[in-house]
């Protein structure tokens, strides 16, 4: 991928990430938390993308954004009426929460910059077939010792309880 | 009649039992009283016939009757040595005590018919929880003389005595009857831990709870085929005694316990507060008699350890005199029969302790108490049912309220009258025959024992028919104002009165001396006349005193009070052996060491447990902000630690 | 000139910072769901950043921040349910609110 482009790119995607994500957080409308939410997971999956990881990609798009996103918008309209705005925040609340958003920002960062040398790393160009369809089902499927066969079977099992579990617990008695 | 069928002389009770106190209340009270009564002819004619069948039908080996086992199951196994069965067992004094427990059981089902009902018949409140109870105990009764081993023994001898519990506590509407039921089972219990005790001892020396060998069971070892091998396996001694004369004493102690020794006896005269039927069945004839039955079972060890056997004499012998000087001044006529049934018993116990050999000679005693264990649960039966007939007639227990009854009551006066000639030894009555000897028992081991026995035997006399005269005689029966006339009871009460009354005057012909002997082999008696006319004569004395007393009314009775009034009161008190054990409990035990052991426990560790909780309490109270059930101030928290950690593992790192 | 692997941890770390912001100051429940979503996925950024950078051979990371989005789903739609049947029991679905569980 051209270098500049990718920088641009990059450019692009942080700052949409950044800015939606502060309103996600910051908005008086659920509503709106919720959309801005979808942006964010939209940028998130440009990002695997640029990482060359288009199946991951794909699952972002089609489970969040298609899926939980949705999922939201539907709590939401089942639990609030239309256009009504949140509580305003109290200053001691958006007090705690600055400090505890800010104190873990600057910790995580000084622990990534103390690794400086690492963190400076770059791109490697990704190998042929590296991440293509295939390998991914393969692995997926396979129960040798780099295969992924009982995470995802375990995996199956827990959407299945999560499927009856959401039945049974909004299920209007 | 095969020995197979024994197990049936268990089972019917067993499931009566069940049966009539499940279903009972579905069914009808006469059907189901009728029911029980079917029921008891059942148990009864195989009783018979097992009894009947043993004594004259099974051969004897070399003129012994021989030991059967037709039933041993091994129940628990906590060794290969020992094991708790259950079983059955039927030797020579097992079917007696069959053919005594059957025949007055049946006897009390049917008489408790007319008893446990009202005027007019209709059967009082309980009717089918009585004949249960009823069913319970006979099968305990039943299941404690069939016993294979001494644990059996004991599982059953506290059946019956939570079944006496139950009985006697019947009318659980009255204080009196409560109070009365939790003092037996209070001291019986007492007592059957003293067996228990004696029972782990022994078996603990001798590793076997067996009576006897049973090799077509597997049981190998045993108690009293080798009497002299268990006391030799008993090797260890406490206190200067050997292991087997503790162990048989403790075992003894159980015994008077049930059997109303002195100084046990004490709840035998409250217990008359149960049904009077009852009283005839458990109180009289059968239960109390377990601790003789116990000491007759294991007689061929006892009668190797005289020291345990001279204690026996000496209790029993001095219960025999105690109860009989306290039944000469009772009103109460149950409470009198009671003491004279302690005072027979104690008789019974006096023979078997006289015994010196399990042969010959020596072994007269014990086939004299177990005579007397026969002929006496017949004719106090009959006593008791008799005076159960008074009492449904009068609706009291005092003589006072009775008097001259002889007039309207003449079959109730004959059948007692029977019944205290029998119980006098008066010949040609059953008691005669057995309480001769053991007279004569007593004669051979001292001359003193006979003498006091022969003392004991005269002031049965005359108690008994003291209250027989202030019963039936006296003065005139006056009826108090809006109660009828005193009669006779319908036939379901008359009838068990005539069968026991023709029993008591045929029983002494029974040939015990064939039949009941302390190894199984016939023994050569012979009356002794000499004796036998002193007590006859001693026996008179006591009748022609209480009839120059007591037979019309008097005051030379209340004379002979005020000139010893203070022996009269202490004996009508019972020379206050409940007001010694009042102060025994109440005083010494509750006051001295309960108190304060309960003011310990209350105050210091209790104190320190609600110290420990109230500690607890205040600290969680005074924390219990931190925990508003508010996530977001979890979540700050949590976060806030958790890089409070990241620092300073960051710092560590750096420096 | 290239990325550096910083500058996709930076993003991660700022999206995260702000899910913390929104869990801790939020009352709303579905908010405070959406802050757990943001969190959820500075995450996965971060396993699918470190397995490109720095193990581009191996998909593990990749795998990683799969099942993360499969659980994720799973735990919306539960906790979802249960803010609907609390709304629907307490009609309210503020958190500091619903008391009814409360001592």
């Amino acid at each position: 991928m051209d270098s500049v482009g990718n920088i641009i790119l990059y450019f692009i995607i942080a700052i949409a990430i950044i800015v939606f994500s502060v309103l996600t957080v910051t908005t008086k409308k659920i509503l709106r938390a919720a959309t801005y939410l979808l942006f964010v997971l939209l940028a998130t999956a440009v990002i695997y993308f640029q990482m060359d990881f288009q199946f991951l990609g794909a699952v972002q798009i089609a489970v969040y954004a298609g899926g939980i996103a949705v999922l939201f918008v539907f709590a939401i309209m089942l639990t609030h009426k239309p256009g009504k705005a949140a509580q305003p925040i109290t200053s001691h609340k958006r007090a705690l929460g600055l400090t505890a958003s800010i104190a873990g920002v600057v910790v995580c960062a000084y622990a990534l910059f103390s690794y400086g040398n690492k963190c400076l790393q770059t791109l490697a160009p990704a190998g042929d077939g590296d991440y293509d369809m295939a390998t991914l089902g393969h692995a997926l499927l396979d129960s040798n010792t780099v295969g992924y066969l009982l995470p995802f079977e375990a995996i199956s099992v827990l959407l299945l309880a999560c499927i009856i579990a959401g039945v049974v617990i909004a299920r209007r008695r | 009649m095969s020995f197979d069928l024994s197990i049936l002389v268990l089972a019917i009770p067993l499931f009566m039992f069940l049966f009539l106190g499940i279903v009972g209340v579905k069914m009808g009270k006469k059907a189901t009283g009728w029911i029980g009564v079917a029921s008891m002819l059942v148990t009864l004619v195989i009783c018979y016939g097992i009894a009947l069948t043993y004594f004259f039908q099974t051969p004897l080996v070399n003129g012994v009757h021989q030991t059967l086992i037709p039933y041993n199951w091994d129940w628990l196994s906590f060794t290969n040595k020992l094991v708790v069965r259950l079983g059955v067992l039927i030797d020579p004094i097992s079917a007696m005590m069959l053919v005594v427990v059957s025949t007055v059981s049946f006897l009390v089902h049917l008489f408790s018919i007319g008893y446990m009902s009202d005027e007019v018949g209709k059967p009082e409140k309980g009717f089918q929880r009585y004949y249960s109870f009823l069913q319970l105990f006979t099968f305990s009764m039943l299941g404690l003389v069939v016993s294979t081993n001494i644990f059996q023994m004991f599982i059953f001898f506290e059946m019956v005595g939570v079944s006496s519990y139950l009985l006697i506590g019947f009318y659980y509407t009255s204080p009196a009857a409560i109070h009365a039921s939790k003092k037996a089972f209070i001291v019986t219990r007492l007592a059957d831990l003293f067996f228990l005790l004696g029972v782990i001892v022994m078996s603990y020396y001798t590793g076997t709870l067996d009576f006897f060998k049973d090799a077509s069971h597997n049981v190998m070892a045993s108690l009293l085929d080798n009497p002299q091998s268990t006391i030799a396996a008993c090797t260890g001694s406490f206190m200067g005694c050997s292991a087997i004369a503790w162990s048989l004493t403790m075992i003894f102690i159980g015994g008077a316990g049930k059997s109303a020794m002195y100084p046990l006896h004490i709840w035998l005269p409250d217990a008359m507060e149960g049904p009077t039927p009852v009283s005839a069945l458990i109180h009289a004839a059968t239960m109390v008699v377990a601790g003789v039955f116990l000491v007759a079972r294991m007689f061929p060890v006892y009668v190797l350890e005289p020291v345990v056997m001279n204690t026996i004499l000496v209790v029993g012998a001095f219960t025999a005199f105690y109860a009989a000087a306290v039944a000469c001044v009772q009103s109460d006529i149950k409470r009198a029969l009671a003491f004279s049934t302690i005072s027979q018993i104690a008789y019974m116990m006096t023979a078997l302790a006289v015994s010196t050999s399990t042969t010959g000679e020596g072994s007269l005693g014990y086939m004299a108490s177990q005579f007397h264990l026969f002929t006496h649960a017949m004719f106090k039966a009959l006593l008791f049912l008799c005076a159960g007939s008074i009492i449904h007639c009068i609706g009291s227990n005092e003589n006072s309220e009775m008097h001259g009854l002889h007039k309207y009551m003449p079959i109730t006066s004959i059948c007692f009258l029977i019944g205290c000639l029998a119980i006098s030894g008066i010949p040609p009555f059953a008691g005669f025959f057995s309480k001769d000897e053991i007279i004569v028992a007593c004669f051979h081991k001292n001359v003193g024992w006979g003498l006091w026995m022969m003392l004991v035997a005269g002031m049965t006399a005359f108690y008994m028919f003291r209250t027989y005269y202030l019963i039936f005689f006296w003065k005139k029966h006056e009826t108090p104002a809006g109660k009828h006339q005193p009669h006779d009871m319908p036939w379901t009460m008359t009838l068990p009165l005539i069968i026991l009354a023709v029993v008591s005057c045929v029983a002494g012909f029974v040939p015990a001396h064939d039949l009941v002997t302390a190894n199984g082999a016939p023994l050569e008696t012979h009356t002794e006349w000499p004796i036998a006319i002193g007590s006859i004569c001693v026996a008179l004395v006591g009748i022609g005193l209480a009839t120059a007393l007591y037979y019309k009314e008097n005051g030379v009775p209340t004379r002979m009070k005020n000139a010893c009034l203070g022996l009269w009161t202490a004996a009508y008190h019972r020379f206050y052996m409940d007001e010694f054990y009042q102060f025994i409990t109440h005083k010494i035990i509750f006051q001295g060491i309960c108190k304060p052991i309960a003011w310990f426990d209350r105050h210091i560790i209790d104190g320190f447990m609600n110290l420990l909780a109230d500690g607890t309490n205040s600290l969680s109270y005074s924390i219990r902000k931190l925990q508003g059930g508010a996530v977001q101030s979890y979540v700050y928290v949590y976060l806030m630690g958790a890089l409070a950690i990241a620092v300073v593992t960051m710092v560590c790192i750096l420096i | 000139m290239e990325l550096p692997l910083f500058m996709y941890l930076i993003l991660s770390l700022v999206m995260f910072g702000c899910g913390v912001y929104g869990f801790i100051t939020r009352k709303n429940m579905i908010a405070i769901l959406i802050s757990i979503e943001l969190m959820l996925n500075s995450v996965d950024i971060n396993f699918a950043v470190f397995n490109r950078y720095l193990f581009p051979g191996s998909i593990d990371g990749m795998f990683f921040a799969l099942f993360a989005i499969a659980i994720a789903a799973a735990e919306t739609a539960v906790a979802l349910a249960i803010v609907i049947n609390v709304y629907r029991i307490a009609k309210k679905v503020d958190i500091n609110q619903i008391t009814k569980l409360k001592f």
